[in-house]
């Protein structure tokens, strides 16, 4: 596909939570808990409201078609602003520090004056109905030329648990929202922009790591459709396929709006009461609703079940919309008779609304007024389709594809934060912000200075583990040595079962440094590190101790005469192999004794030892 | 206007200018502080629709109720001139943007003030129970008045000693400012319009009786509190239970057995005040020279030390005082419980020295009624004998 034919554009907002101690407008601590450790549940109604202009956001208007109960989970690290119960205290310095350390590295200029705003969002997931969140700084730019617009920082919102429960543990948590323009051609280019931005992130040493902590929000349009917002993709690796997957979305949308125009089709105004046609039916949908509407779509068979993108429909499209009026999905002629509908029902259907060969016909199946609400929501969507493509924020199902969420939110769902004061930005506190390095160049930097080879640099300057490397290689350890322990030994482990995680930093330093003291041999380590793990618990001391004690249990220091010794029995009881086999017999009795030796002594001791007594014996 | 600041070059709307800068809003709604030499104008906004055109369906079947607006949370709003919260709402804007109102009564409304409550006045507590006995004159079913949360039990306390009333005298306010989805001013309202349309026949306040949107607790006037500076449930009944509860969002009103019944009292008005009174709360170590500031004062309540107490030194000024002319009451920094200077010596001092126990009495409730029994009756002694009998449920005839 040629997507610079189609006039891709796209643009990406990055949202990175922010590895702070407190939250961004409360002193509560920045950790995850589990559901289980709740203290407690409340509950609370929204309702939308205007802004200072007098207007009603229309997403959030969407969003309160239904009055709907919201039920929080709270927890001992959860506070009364989460609660929605106190005022905010002031912004968190710790996180604006970071939030213009990240817009100095892309380059941006600080706002003269940061001004809190309240985000409208009245889905549940903030307790106040609002999402606090501030402008800290303007154009950016990115090495292929691209333009971040803006950089925000702003409270992350409550995790939901299940329906309209939500978890406000997350409630709060510090995050930076970065906005690149809609400078994007190609699908590829869009992952790579998002790569980068992540890398510049992560060079502060001051993000949260680990799934959920970052988010894209992807805008796609193409020439002819409409400007598109998906939301929540966690995994970059999808960033291409999401961006492919809306193209394709939005091409088909057009080829539909051109076929239906060629038909002249059109929306039959009139709601058709059918509930009676159904009094006998097998469907257990229908069975139970109260009231079934019908919907002529004229002009539109064929085209409500083609597929739009992989398992989206323009008949999901409709369902989506008809979902915000709390129904639970709609049927059309394209996919019946199914879902226990006869064809002798889907004919009488067609019937008694006067729907021809051409036409498709769209039920809805609920209580009188949500059924009422869903017809018109399918209506609505129906007449978009005769228009092309509908602006809308999405949010992105599994492998890519996207379900409708709302329309894009206008200006007038953002509202002044009146218990926060504006911050002033001055020159001073701007020139103070320190650059750190770039993870990019930290890895070139590792290979010149460490002669570490550049895919393992890579990996150090862009692990969780950077910081224990650069505190080891500090304090004495070998690079290469510092570098293998961390990523691939541990994860080996790891791999094998042992809780590496448990084994603290100052451990696995102290470790290390007893290594390069000849204290343990380094093919001890991973003995060393899975008895740590399984003594994390229990182990009091210090590190060194600590170490000392796994040293003295699995790898007890074996003297120069006792390797010896050790080594002449050995080959003395395979004498005949190593006869045959002459200095050859070298590996493969190496393994033996290294075996024996359980790594309490290092290989090249070993390995010379071995050599000599090979050679006195076939002398 | 158009910005430039460094690499920045945009337009935005100039919305006003505070502490020397210029809040400009951009397109995406958000707000930038802005020096005013780096603006450029460079046209004129378009002129903003007016604000919501909604109107609240008056059913004429429904009894009419009226609110009486004097400012608060409750009707607030954001002020571009301090960008804090400000009270600008009347009645009808309220009417506006709660609906729902609408399916339980019809409303009249009538603005006493706008004002925050920390501004609230006797003067303005006296306009409100006039503007009160003039709506139950003109035949309301009952009176919802919109008050901040700060002093609203003062008020509320102030105008059940004013005011005889037949029919239910709500005081309601909100928490939560009314600009924020998760308000609780619309609960709240649609809770005191359900005890106003019901079956009370005393003043009360109405507000969220725990941090959940599921009731709303119904307060005697002259036992109530704000006990928390910010939660919902803020407002608590002391030393007895609520008066009763309002099940939301059903609205279906429960009400206790003690609760005064509509129609048990005759209208009346008795609206004199006297303002020389004083709310004065003793700490350890408080010069006794701080009561020559209340000299030519009528009344003085002083909120003591457990029991009742101020320190020993404190007795020959309270004495010179009392003789002066000043009516002493005494009450208690617990809140909780009675007071009862029988006890310890110095207790008993203060008695011989003259001081009234104000019982149980609430510290501002005692103020309040000391300004209305001193407003309507002149002799110190009947006066004192006033301020220890139970007038409009403000003392407990036993502690429980």
């Amino acid at each position: 596909m040629d997507y610079k034919d189609l006039g891709l554009k796209a643009g990406i907002e990055i949202h990175q939570q922010l590895d702070t101690a407190e939250k961004l407008f409360c002193r509560c601590p920045t950790v995850l808990r589990d559901v289980a450790d709740r203290t407690g549940e409340f509950y609370r109604y929204l309702r939308a409201t205007e802004s200072e202009l007098g207007e009603i956001d229309r997403a959030a208007e969407e969003e309160m078609k239904l009055v709907r109960k919201f039920c929080y989970y709270t927890y001992d690290t959860v506070c009364l602003v989460d609660h929605d119960e106190e005022p905010p205290t002031p912004m968190n310095p710790e996180a604006l520090d970071i939030c213009l350390t990240i817009a100095k590295m892309l380059g941006m200029t600080p706002v003269e004056q940061i001004h809190t705003m309240r985000k409208l969002v009245v889905d549940g997931s903030n307790t106040s109905g609002f999402q606090r969140t501030a402008l800290v700084a303007l154009s950016g730019t990115l090495p292929d030329g691209c333009r971040i617009e803006t950089i925000c920082l702003e409270e992350e919102a409550a995790q939901r648990v299940e329906g309209e429960t939500f978890s406000l543990d997350r409630l709060g948590i510090p995050l930076v929202e970065i906005t690149t323009a809609p400078c994007m051609r190609t699908p590829e280019a869009v992952q790579e922009v998002a790569a980068y931005i992540g890398m510049v992130l992560r060079s502060t040493g001051r993000v949260k790591r680990g799934l959920g902590t970052i988010r894209q929000d992807i805008n796609v349009s193409i020439a002819g459709g409409a400007r598109v917002e998906i939301k929540g993709v966690q995994e970059l690796d999808l960033i291409a396929e999401v961006v492919r997957r809306e193209v394709d979305r939005q091409t088909s949308l057009l080829a539909i709006r051109d076929a239906l125009r060629d038909r002249g089709a059109r929306v039959d105004r009139t709601v058709v009461d059918v509930t009676a046609l159904f009094a006998g039916t097998k469907s257990a949908v229908l069975k139970k609703a109260k009231s079934i509407l019908a919907i002529r779509l004229c002009g539109f068979a064929g085209l409500v079940g083609r597929e739009i993108q992989p398992g989206r429909r323009l008949g999901s499209e409709m369902s989506d919309y008809a979902k915000k009026c709390g129904v639970g999905g709609i049927f059309h002629t394209d996919e019946l008779p199914a879902y226990g509908v006869t064809a002798e029902e889907v004919a009488r259907l067609r019937e008694f609304v006067g729907a021809g060969d051409d036409d498709c016909v769209a039920i809805v199946a609920a209580s009188r007024e949500r059924a009422g609400c869903a017809a018109e929501q399918v209506m609505i969507r129906a007449d978009m389709a005769l228009a092309g493509v509908p602006e809308e924020t999405r949010k992105m199902l599994e492998e890519g594809s996207s379900a409708y969420m709302r329309p894009l939110p206008g200006a007038a769902r953002m509202y002044p934060e009146t218990d926060v004061f504006p911050i002033a930005l001055s020159g001073a506190l701007w020139e103070g912000i320190r650059v750190p390095e770039l993870l990019t160049d930290r890895a070139e930097r590792f290979v010149r200075e460490f002669g570490l080879d550049g895919a393992l640099a890579r990996q150090v300057a862009f692990s969780e583990r950077l910081p224990l490397f650069e505190r080891a290689v500090a304090a004495g350890v070998r690079p290469t040595l510092a570098a293998r322990t961390l990523l691939a030994t541990c994860r080996e482990l790891a791999r094998g079962g042992v809780a590496i995680d448990r084994v603290s930093e100052d451990d696995i330093l102290a470790l290390l440094s007893a290594v390069e003291a000849g204290r343990a041999a380094k093919e001890a380590i991973p003995d060393l590190l899975a008895e740590l793990a399984r003594t994390a618990d229990e182990s009091a001391g210090t590190p060194r101790e600590r170490v000392d004690a796994a040293i003295a249990k699995m790898a007890p220091a074996v003297s120069q005469a006792d390797v010896e010794s050790i080594v002449r029995r050995i080959v003395a009881e395979r004498e005949a192999f190593a006869r045959e086999k002459g200095m050859g017999a070298l590996g493969p009795l190496m393994g033996v004794v290294m075996q024996e030796l359980r790594g309490s002594v290092d290989g090249k001791v070993v390995s010379e030892t071995l050599r000599r007594e090979l050679k006195r014996l076939l002398s | 206007m158009r910005y430039a600041n460094g690499g920045t070059a945009l337009t935005g709307i100039y919305i006003a200018e505070r502490d020397g800068m210029a809040v400009i809003k951009l397109d995406s709604g958000y707000n930038i502080g802005a020096s005013p030499e780096k603006l450029e104008r460079v046209g004129r906004a378009a002129p903003q629709p007016p604000a919501g055109a909604g109107i609240v369906i008056q059913d004429p079947a429904l009894p009419e109720l009226s609110i009486i607006s004097t400012g608060g949370t409750i009707a607030s709003r954001i002020d571009y001139r301090t960008g804090a919260v400000t009270s600008q709402f009347s009645a009808n804007d309220i009417l506006r943007s709660i609906p729902e109102l609408g399916d339980i009564a019809r409303y009249r409304d009538r603005q006493v003030a706008s004002i925050l409550s920390e501004n609230m006045r006797p003067a303005i507590w006296q306009a409100l129970a006039r503007a009160i006995y003039d709506e139950i004159r003109h035949g309301t079913s009952g009176v919802i008045v919109t008050h901040g949360t700060d002093t609203m039990a003062s008020s509320a306390a102030a105008v059940r000693f004013m005011l005889r009333t037949p029919v239910p005298v709500v005081f309601v306010g909100s928490q939560r400012s009314a600009d924020r989805p998760s308000s609780d001013n619309a609960m709240n309202t649609l809770c005191s319009a359900a005890v106003a349309a019901g079956d009370l026949g005393e003043v009360a306040v109405v507000m969220h009786a725990t941090t959940n949107d599921d009731r709303c607790a119904v307060h005697r006037a002259t036992r109530v509190r704000k006990m928390h500076t910010s939660r919902r449930d803020a407002f608590q009944s002391m030393g007895m239970a609520p008066l009763g509860s309002v099940d939301y969002p059903s609205l279906a009103v429960t009400l206790s057995d003690e609760a005064v019944r509509r129609g048990a009292e005759e209208p009346g008005l008795h609206d004199t005040l006297e303002e020389r009174c004083a709310l004065l709360q003793f700490y350890p170590g408080m010069p006794p020279g701080i009561l020559d500031a209340f000299e030519g004062y009528a009344g003085l309540v002083i909120v003591g030390t457990g029991l009742g107490h101020v320190a020993t030194d404190w007795i020959p000024k309270l004495r010179d005082r009392i003789e002066g002319g000043t009516t002493v009451v005494m009450t208690s920094q617990c809140l909780h419980g009675r007071v009862c200077d029988r006890v310890y010596n110095t207790g008993r001092d203060l008695l011989r020295a003259g001081v009234i126990e104000g019982e149980d009495m609430l510290p501002e409730v005692a103020l309040v009624k000391l300004m209305w029994v001193l407003g309507n009756e002149p002799d110190p002694e009947r006066a004192g004998v006033l301020m220890q009998t139970d007038l409009a449920g403000e003392i407990r005839r036993r502690s429980i």
